[in-house]
C-alpha cells in the first residue's frame, strides 16, 4: 500500500497502537484471531452470562473473515476480510476488555470509533477479494472455538507479514472520510 | 425432442462452480488493468494491483478467488425441445452445486437465517429457469458474495421521479455503499416490470461483457452519466480514497405498470465471477 511499512508484531500494546495513524500500512506478524458474525454474537452472549471467552482478548487483534477450506499443501484457503459494519454492535465490549486490534472491511459506526479511542484500539482494513494473496501470508490455522460454525468457527491464526492499513486510529482519524475528501470532484 | 439425462447436468454445474471461483472473466481482469493505469490515488493503485495478482494466484494454483465462493446463481435457458431423463433436474443441479463445492475447496455460505447454523453444502442454490426456442441448455453460473448484496436495494419510485430520480437512487446508493462492497464494483441498475422483476433485471444486467453500453442510446448515456457522478465521489478502491469505485454502471429495463417505476440497484464486488457452458 503506502511504500513506508510498519512491521508490528502480536500481542499489541498501547504504546504500538498510539504510533499508528490513519493510512499507515502495516504488516502484521504474530498470532491473531479469527471471528465474524455468528463467533461475535456467541462471544457477547457469553459475556451477558458471565462467561469466558475463547481467548482472552486483551492486546489481541480479531480478523473478520470466514476462510475458505485449505486445499492439500495450504494452510488455509482464500481468507480475505468480511464487511465489518456487522460486528459494530459487538466490538465495543471486546475493545473494553483490552482488544487492540480488528481487521476488516469497510466502514464502522461511530460508537467503535468512539471506543477506539477511549480504550486505544486500532481499526485495519485488508484488501476485499484478495483472499488467496492474503491467505500466503498465513502460516498456519487452527479452530479454537465454536467448530460447529464451520466457516465462522473461530480460529487461531499464525500470520508473517499480513498486510493491512490503518483505517481508523486512536484518534478518531477516519481514512474513508479523508480519502473521500481528497479525491472528490465537485 | 432431444434427450438429456440430468447426470450431465450435475457434471456441468460442478465444473462451472470450480471455474468461475477460480478464474476471473477476462473482461473483468482486463478493466482492472485500465483502472491501475488511471487511478490518481497512490493506495488505490496498490490496492488494484493487489486485486490483480490475487487474480493472478488464483487462476495459476486453482484457489478461490474470494474467500466468499458466494450463493451460486444459476441462470438456466433450456430449449422447448429438451426432455430430460434420469432423474430430477432441481436435484441434478443441487448436486452439482455440492459436488463442485466440496472437491472444489470452496467455502459453504448458506445458513439458517436465525439460528445461523451452516447448511453445510452451499444449497440451496438461486436457479432462474427460462424457456427458449431450440433444443440447447445454456447455463450461466454466477457466485455471488454477501458483502456486496447487502449493499443492493429495489424502491419503488413513484413515476413522476423519471429517469432522474433513477440516477439519483443509483449514485445514493453507492455513495451510502462506500467501501462495504469491495470496490471497484459493477453496478447493477434494472427498472422496469413489477418489484421482483427490477431486481432481476439488476441482477441480470450485471452478466452483460464489462462495460458494454446498452443498445439504446438514451441508456447508454444514462449508463455513462451515472459511472461519471459514481466516481466523483472520490471513494475510490476499498472505499480507501481515489478515482476509481466503478468500473462500470450497466442498465436494462422493461415496461412496468402505469402507477410505477419499480428501480433496483445490485451491486458486485470487483470479483465478477460468471462462467457458462452449453448442453
Amino acid at each position: 500500500m503506502a511504500e513506508e511499512k510498519i512491521r508490528l508484531t502480536t500481542p499489541l500494546t498501547d504504546e504500538d497502537v498510539g504510533k499508528l495513524k490513519v493510512g499507515d500500512t502495516v504488516l502484521i506478524s504474530g498470532v491473531i484471531y479469527t471471528g465474524r458474525d455468528a463467533a461475535h454474537m456467541r462471544m457477547v452472549a457469553a459475556l451477558d452470562k458471565g462467561e469466558s471467552l475463547p481467548f482472552d482478548v486483551k492486546g489481541q487483534v480479531i480478523y473478520f473473515v470466514g476462510p475458505a477450506p485449505a486445499k492439500p499443501g495450504w494452510a488455509i484457503g482464500s481468507a480475505g476480510p468480511t464487511t465489518s459494519y456487522r460486528m459494530d454492535a459487538f466490538s465495543p465490549r471486546l475493545i473494553e476488555l483490552g482488544l487492540k486490534g480488528m481487521i476488516g472491511k469497510g466502514g464502522r459506526a461511530q460508537e467503535v470509533i468512539d471506543a477506539c479511542v477511549k480504550y486505544k484500539c486500532v481499526y485495519f482494513g485488508a484488501v476485499g477479494g484478495a483472499g488467496a494473496l492474503l491467505a500466503k501470508s498465513i502460516k498456519k490455522a487452527e479452530v479454537i472455538a465454536y467448530e460447529d460454525l464451520g466457516p465462522e468457527a473461530v480460529r487461531r491464526l499464525e500470520v508473517e507479514d499480513f498486510p493491512v492499513i490503518v483505517v481508523n486510529d486512536v484518534y478518531g482519524n477516519d481514512l474513508e472520510k479523508e480519502g473521500r475528501k481528497k479525491y472528490a470532484v465537485e | 425432442m432431444r434427450e438429456v439425462q440430468v447426470s450431465e447436468v450435475t457434471e456441468v454445474i460442478k465444473k462451472l462452480c470450480m471455474d468461475a471461483n477460480y478464474y476471473l472473466p477476462e473482461d473483468v481482469y482486463n478493466a482492472l488493468q485500465e483502472a491501475l493505469k488511471k487511478e490518481k490515488s497512490p493506495v488505490g493503485r496498490s490496492v488494484l494491483e493487489m486485486i490483480i495478482r490475487n487474480a493472478d494466484i488464483a487462476r495459476e494454483e486453482k484457489v478461490a478467488i474470494c474467500q466468499d465462493c458466494g450463493l451460486a446463481v444459476i441462470f438456466m435457458e433450456i430449449g422447448q425441445d429438451v426432455k430430460f431423463v434420469g432423474g430430477d433436474l432441481k436435484e441434478a443441479i443441487f448436486e452439482g452445486v455440492r459436488q463442485g463445492y466440496k472437491d472444489g475447496y470452496l467455502r459453504k455460505s448458506t445458513c439458517h437465517p436465525f439460528t445461523r447454523a451452516n447448511v453445510g453444502d452451499n444449497t440451496p442454490p438461486v436457479i432462474h429457469f427460462d424457456i427458449v426456442p431450440g433444443d440447447k441448455i445454456h447455463i450461466v453460473l454466477a457466485p455471488k458474495g454477501g458483502g456486496s448484496e447487502n449493499m443492493s436495494r429495489v424502491t419503488m419510485l413513484a413515476p413522476g421521479a423519471g429517469l432522474k430520480g433513477v440516477k439519483d437512487f443509483v449514485v445514493q446508493r453507492c455513495s451510502e455503499a462506500g467501501g462495504n462492497p469491495c470496490p471497484p464494483v459493477i453496478v447493477g441498475v434494472g427498472v422496469g416490470g413489477t418489484f421482483e422483476r427490477s431486481a432481476f433485471l439488476a441482477k441480470k444486467a450485471l452478466l452483460r461483457p464489462l462495460g458494454k453500453p446498452n443498445p439504446d442510446l438514451e441508456l447508454a448515456a444514462a449508463e455513462q452519466e451515472m459511472l461519471e457522478r459514481i466516481n466523483k465521489l472520490g471513494m475510490g478502491p476499498m472505499g480507501w480514497g481515489g478515482t476509481t469505485y466503478a468500473l462500470a454502471v450497466h442498465f436494462e429495463m422493461e415496461p412496468c405498470h402505469i402507477a410505477s417505476l419499480p428501480c433496483a440497484v445490485n451491486i458486485n464486488c470487483h470479483a465478477a465471477r460468471h462462467k457458462e457452458a452449453v448442453i
